[in-house]
């Protein structure tokens, strides 16, 4: 720990030390070379999240370098946490990648194993998973807080001290595994837990109650996943393809009562309704969440609609957001 | 064929822990014939695992069997009833065996013996190299039966790195360039120009890389009650 107390001194690790409500979002890089759309996305979060996630090729589909774009958000106000997969690099390219994305000035990192290349758009690339995500934030943990390299060489000179992330997918299964695995990855050392997508509350809940009897919340901050819904078909989508997702039929049933009595024709009013409906489920989820002990923000991710995480924060009454 | 070697003796005594009555398992196919887990290597075993224990103050019952192929339900069934007198099987197959017995016998763990190292063939008596990775899309006929998937350290597809010197691979003089050797047989049909277009990418998906693979045979499948 550096002399100011903080492991990395990021926003976002002061917000929650501090103990507020943590907010972040997610900018997904585009698929080509235009810095504007990282700049547009961000200029649409600047003070409204604390940090907002900048994902790493994300559904394996080939995009901007999530450290490139986090140095564009930086350059719009906005701090990054920088998502990196173990499917694309060996441990040799995460450790030059993690050097370099700090002397750019990222502070924060969320260590993820990445979709399986088989769901993008190169499924018959090669995948490297040369190390697994806790393996990934055993190295992050030790270069910060060792000054070591995954062989052990000591690093002489500054040392990347990130405040280290992972996710957690409450809703995967072996359900019963899913504490003890989070377990893991505190004890190699993860300081925030950003979750999966949760349309399934009750279920969260559960999960959530065996974390804390477990008292892994005092060990590490857990950050809620919010995923607001843009159309019934989208939640569909959502209850009956994505793997690892659960959505309970609420859900789904509200979104599509929400367009009831909006002809088919009139696409730009079902839409507007949709899109209401979505965000006004996210509030909602967000002010059943914070009640769930443990709990100690939200993680939205609304996925190439990142107008809707201002309606959402401000909605959800944590507009503005605090200044630490 | 697959070839293995015995782990360590020091290994095995601390995978095998509390057990008081060992089986070793031996393998009649692959590993019999690179002499990693077969009959005589298993009874060697069996040997020095009583000795062992003995000299460590609590003796092991020892007792070893071989079957033909450890990969076969045919070959393995007939363990069952033998497998009661056992708290663990030692099993000196190949991975595919040690997973075909737990999977048969779910009530006893089975434990591996060997490392299964790779799909090689004996250079010399003695010496065993490899030769396939089983990458399912065999390139050997565009690199004149040398696969440098199994054999070029960086699994090129069209030449050699720039650390090939004198025939041998810059990660160690042990290992010959397969590129070297795909060129020395280009020259000797005369069909350089073969190496000169430019290989894709390789589709990885059909190798490990797309997951756990299986092959479904619909005309060899039997059907219900046959």
């Amino acid at each position: 720990m550096s002399e100011n107390g903080y492991k990395s001194g990021s926003n976002l690790e002061k917000i929650l030390r501090a103990g507020y409500f943590a907010v972040t979002a997610e900018i997904g890089p585009p698929q080509n070379a235009d810095p504007e759309v990282i700049r547009r996305k961000a200029r649409l979060l600047k003070g409204v999240v604390d940090a907002t996630n900048i994902t790493d090729n994300q559904t394996a589909i080939v995009r901007m370098s999530s450290i490139a774009s986090a140095v564009l958000a930086m350059q719009e106000g906005v701090e990054p946490i920088v998502q990196m997969t173990c499917r694309d690099r060996n441990r040799l390219a995460m450790q030059s990648d993690l050097l370099g994305a700090y002397a750019l000035g990222a502070r924060n990192l969320l260590c993820l194993t990445g979709d399986h290349q088989s769901f993008g758009n190169h499924p018959t690339a090669k995948n490297v998973h040369d190390l697994d995500s806790i393996q990934f934030i055993r190295m992050v943990r030790d270069m910060r807080d060792e000054g070591r390299f995954q062989c052990g060489d000591e690093i002489k000179g500054v040392r990347p001290a990130f405040f280290i992330g992972a996710a957690e997918n409450p809703f995967g299964d072996p359900f019963d595994f899913r504490p003890y695995r989070l377990m893991k990855k505190i004890a190699a050392g993860v300081d925030f837990i950003q979750t999966q997508i949760i349309l399934d509350v009750p279920r969260f809940r559960e999960f959530m109650k065996r974390v804390v009897d477990m008292g892994l919340h005092e060990k590490v901050f857990i950050l809620a996943g919010i995923g607001p819904l843009k159309s019934a078909g989208a939640a569909r989508y959502m209850r009956d393809k994505v793997p690892g997702m659960r959505v309970r039929d609420e859900y789904v049933e509200r979104m599509e009562a929400a367009v009831a009595g909006i002809p088919k024709e009139d696409k730009k009013a079902r839409k507007e309704a949709w899109e209401q409906e979505g965000i006004r489920i996210a509030i909602e989820q967000i002010q059943e969440l914070r009640e769930i002990p443990g709990v100690a923000g939200v993680h939205i991710m609304a996925i190439e609609w990142e107008e809707a995480v201002r309606p959402i924060v401000e909605g959800a009454g944590l507009l503005p957001r605090p200044q630490v | 064929m697959i070839i293995g070697e015995q782990k360590p003796l020091d290994e095995i005594m601390s995978l095998l822990g509390n057990a008081r009555r060992v089986l070793v398992a031996g393998c009649g196919t692959c590993v019999t014939v690179c002499f990693a887990g077969g009959e005589k290597e298993a009874a060697i075993l069996a040997s020095a695992l009583r000795m062992r224990s003995k000299l460590e103050g609590h003796p092991m019952e020892v007792d070893e069997i071989t079957v033909q192929r450890q990969c076969e339900w045919e070959y393995i069934d007939p363990l069952a009833d033998r497998l009661r007198d056992y708290d663990v099987v030692l099993s000196l197959a190949c991975g595919i065996g040690v997973q075909a017995m737990n999977e048969r016998f779910p009530e006893t763990i089975t434990l591996p013996g060997l490392n299964t190292t790779f799909l090689g063939l004996p250079e010399e008596h003695g010496v065993w190299e490899e030769r396939c990775q089983a990458c399912g899309d065999c390139i050997l006929g565009i690199t004149f039966g040398i696969c440098p998937i199994a054999r070029c350290s960086k699994q090129l597809l069209n030449g050699p790195c720039g650390g090939s010197q004198n025939g041998v691979c810059e990660v160690n003089k042990d290992i010959p360039c397969a590129w070297q050797l795909i060129w020395e047989r280009a020259i000797q049909f005369n069909q350089e120009e073969r190496l000169l277009e430019v290989q894709p990418p390789k589709n990885w998906a059909r190798s490990r890389d797309g997951g756990p693979r299986k092959i479904v045979r619909e005309d060899l499948r039997l059907g219900e009650g046959e």
